[in-house]
């Protein structure tokens, strides 16, 4: 275990103490006084490294990460999870623009709400499975070119509009779940509704247990009420698109 | 719509058999990839509509039976309406698709390369011999300190204090220029990589990853990045000797990538690490870079990736503002810019954007190179061009315009027996370069095809080494960005200026 003070730190310096740290075999960090940081957990590897933060980072915390946990014990940036292979996210706050850009493995798991550009071109691959769980609101530009994985939205806040433009567009692959219905004429013509059943709750189960453990929430307060499912219509929406010369 | 089969596209090409001297081997019927030739119980029978004009099964005939010729029937000529234009809308009327193609640009726009000429020395200033002479083509790709502190060790011998950042080695001034595992098969990039290895230049993935036998080859790789951000992870960022951020690709400027699912076999799959299956759609922009701010962001999220070894380069298509636009790639701290002039090929693109969009790489090269030093930053980032450079004398020109070093694509794929027919999207390529169909792939050998890559980077060199010797410039670091040793012949004053170069006889 070990705690920097990153007060006044620049980034460069407070990665380098983190790599050397892990390099040293240190599995539980302690970040105090982080005030705009950018790059926390940037290409870090180790299953069971945890990262506490405590302040506010910078952008593109997490990405290229492969393995570790961060916790961020209040609001996050831009760029969270950036193309991330594993590992887990934790903001106990709102996020900024682009969450989990190209991202193909591990969960970020969102408190509050999440900006614009959320999801964009996430992918699975065979085992790995990206999950993003976000409780409040987002932005426009949600899961465009979504290849993969699963992303939620809670709108635990119980606001009507939760969700904002271009929603899903050019979706190929992966599902969204919410939790509440959304407008539907609003939807990309990429993809179709579906009400969740229960081989989806089963499925989500555990991930929304772990959501709502991680920020102490009762986990009734969550999964008390049906959920819908946005899925593709098609994995290969541009097929058609083009002819040979 | 009811859909007519009914076309109005005639065979552009015929394949014609001498049935005197076909000895029925049926080797063409195996050779071509797109299936022009089938077995009429007596004779090789041909489809002409399917013939590309690839050049494969008459290399291959063993009894030089085989000749294909340019359809005699011919449409109407007419300098407005050319045959393309009235092919093209038929195709599209009949499918309603875009048009697609593989290649660069088959316009006749000028090839400002083809209007400069070289200087050389005569009496005042003598010329070398490379053959007498070291003549040193040897190229660090990187950024280059402004100031070098230097200082004393222990024993009194000066040492360089300061530490320099991370740089390619080049044993000559070319690398391969970036060609995925998708839009080219294994063997293709594995003949790169053999050949990179044994002349000491460099490959690149492209955005298609890294699969596991090109591993051993790290040394001899830069890795992309690109916006679909296909098998990119933290050991694969740390596997190669640089990480390239793909912005843009001269062939097709501001639009994305598309490898169709039925390409994506189960080792792609791997490789790229999405599903079998699935389109690999790369979207138009990186969509967490909308600023050169972001941009940057992206820089050093790699550089905090890479712990700060590798250099990072940024490759973008050469387009209108492009002296500008590089000035903000090199603030924004890429040690390298690859810069790929319109002329460039790809796997893939829509024709309206590859024959329409960007500027040539010479234009591009010559404004960014007087750009970057008017700005006192020239140091900051090496300058790479492509753009089908297809001569020695074309990267000895791009040289002296501003380059560093020059990426080669088509040129290697010639190496590999491509006949540039352009057809590289439909996937049936018959010398195994762009296809992932085993049966094609498997023709392609990479050591063969790797040494014969050596040899013509081998011969390149020498010829450059020939005219720096005219040159009387016994270093190629020493020609780069002199456009006072280059001429221009049949252009105009705003090509001139453009160019930064004058006249020949001034
Ligand atoms: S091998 Fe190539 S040139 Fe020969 S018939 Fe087939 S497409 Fe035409
Ligand atoms: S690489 Fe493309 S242009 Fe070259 S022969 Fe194959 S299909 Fe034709």
């Amino acid at each position: 275990m070990i705690t920097i003070d990153a007060a006044g730190m620049h980034y460069k310096e407070l990665n380098r103490l983190i790599r050397e740290g892990i390099g040293k075999g240190i599995k539980k960090f302690f970040l105090e006084n982080i005030n705009g940081q950018y790059y926390i957990g940037d290409g870090i590897k180790g299953d069971d490294v945890v990262i506490n933060i405590n302040g506010t980072p910078g952008n593109d915390i997490g990405a290229f990460m492969d393995g570790p946990t961060l916790i961020v014990n209040n609001n996050a940036q831009d760029n969270i999870g950036n193309t991330m292979n594993a590992g887990k996210i934790i903001i106990k706050g709102d996020a900024g623009d682009v969450v989990g850009y190209g991202m193909r493995g591990g969960r970020i798991y969102i408190l509050g709400n999440a900006g614009y550009r959320v999801g964009i071109h996430m992918k699975g691959y065979n085992e790995q499975l990206p999950i993003i769980i976000i409780g409040g609101k987002v932005g426009s530009f949600f899961a465009e070119y979504m290849a993969g994985g699963i992303i939620v939205l809670l709108g635990l806040d119980d606001s009507d509009e939760f969700d904002g433009d271009y929603f899903a567009s050019g979706m190929h692959g992966g599902t969204i779940y919410l939790r509440k219905k959304i407008d539907f004429s609003k939807y990309s013509k990429d993809v179709e509704l579906y009400e969740a059943d229960e081989n989806d709750m089963n499925f989500l189960k555990k991930y929304l247990i772990e959501y709502a453990d991680s920020f102490n929430i009762p986990s009734e307060e969550i999964s008390g009420k049906p959920f819908y499912k946005i899925m593709p219509s098609s994995a290969r929406p541009y097929a058609h698109l083009y002819t040979s010369a | 719509m009811t859909k007519s089969s009914f076309s109005n596209i005639q065979s552009e090409y015929l394949a014609l058999i001498d049935h005197n001297k076909c000895v029925r081997c049926k080797r063409c019927i195996q050779n071509c990839g797109w299936g022009t030739y089938s077995f009429g119980g007596d004779k090789i029978l041909a489809d002409h509509s399917k013939c590309v004009a690839c050049g494969r099964c008459y290399t291959y005939c063993p009894e030089g039976a085989i000749s294909i010729v340019k359809n005699p029937t011919v449409l109407r000529e007419n300098a407005n309406w050319k045959e393309g234009l009235i092919k093209n809308i038929w195709r599209q009327s009949e499918t309603g698709g875009i048009v697609i193609s593989g290649m660069g640009t088959t316009f006749k726009y000028k090839k400002y390369f083809d209007h400069i000429l070289l200087d050389a020395c005569q009496v005042t200033n003598p010329s070398i011999d490379p053959l007498r002479e070291p003549m040193e083509l040897r190229t660090y790709l990187g950024k280059k300190p402004s100031r070098l502190d230097v200082g004393l060790d222990e024993n009194g011998e000066s040492v360089l204090k300061s530490k320099m950042p991370p740089q390619i080695e080049l044993q000559t001034p070319f690398i391969f220029g970036a060609m995925s595992y998708g839009s080219i098969s294994l063997n293709a990039q594995k003949a790169m990589a053999l050949a990179a290895r044994a002349l000491g230049i460099v490959m690149n993935t492209g955005e298609g990853g890294l699969h596991d036998d090109l591993v051993p080859f790290g040394k001899n790789i830069i890795v992309q990045v690109a916006s679909g951000r296909f098998g990119v992870h933290r050991d694969y960022l740390n596997s190669g000797v640089a990480v390239e951020i793909k912005i843009g690709q001269g062939a097709k400027p501001g639009i994305g990538g598309h490898l169709p699912g039925e390409k994506i076999g189960a080792d792609i799959s791997r490789t790229r690490m999405i599903p079998v299956g699935t389109d690999a759609i790369s979207p138009a922009p990186h969509h967490d870079i909308y600023s050169i701010e972001d941009l940057r962001q992206l820089i050093y999220a790699v550089k905090e990736a890479t712990d700060y070894e590798k250099p990072v380069s940024v490759k973008v298509a050469a387009v209108h503002n492009i002296a500008a636009i590089v000035s903000g790639i090199v603030r924004a701290g890429a040690d390298i810019v690859y810069i790929d002039g319109y002329t460039g090929g790809t796997g893939a693109a829509p024709n309206i954007i590859k024959d329409h969009v960007g500027i040539p790489i010479e234009l591009a090269l010559a404004q960014v190179d007087e750009r970057l030093r008017d700005e006192g930053i020239r140091n900051e980032a090496s300058i790479i061009a492509a753009g089908s450079i297809r001569s020695s004398a074309d990267a000895v020109k791009a040289i002296a315009l501003g380059a560093d070093a020059v990426a080669i694509g088509t040129a290697a794929l010639v190496v590999m027996g491509c006949h540039v027919c352009g057809k590289c999207n439909t996937g049936n390529c018959s010398w195994g370069i762009t296809t992932q169909r085993p049966e094609l792939v498997r023709r392609l050998d990479p050591e063969v095809y790797g040494e014969r890559l050596y040899n013509l980077i081998s011969a390149w060199s020498h010829e450059i080494q020939e005219v720096l010797g005219a040159m009387g410039v016994n270093s190629i670091e020493s020609l780069r960005g002199s456009r006072e040793r280059l001429r221009g012949v049949e252009l105009t004053d705003a090509e001139l200026k453009a160019l930064g170069i004058k006249h020949a006889g001034l």
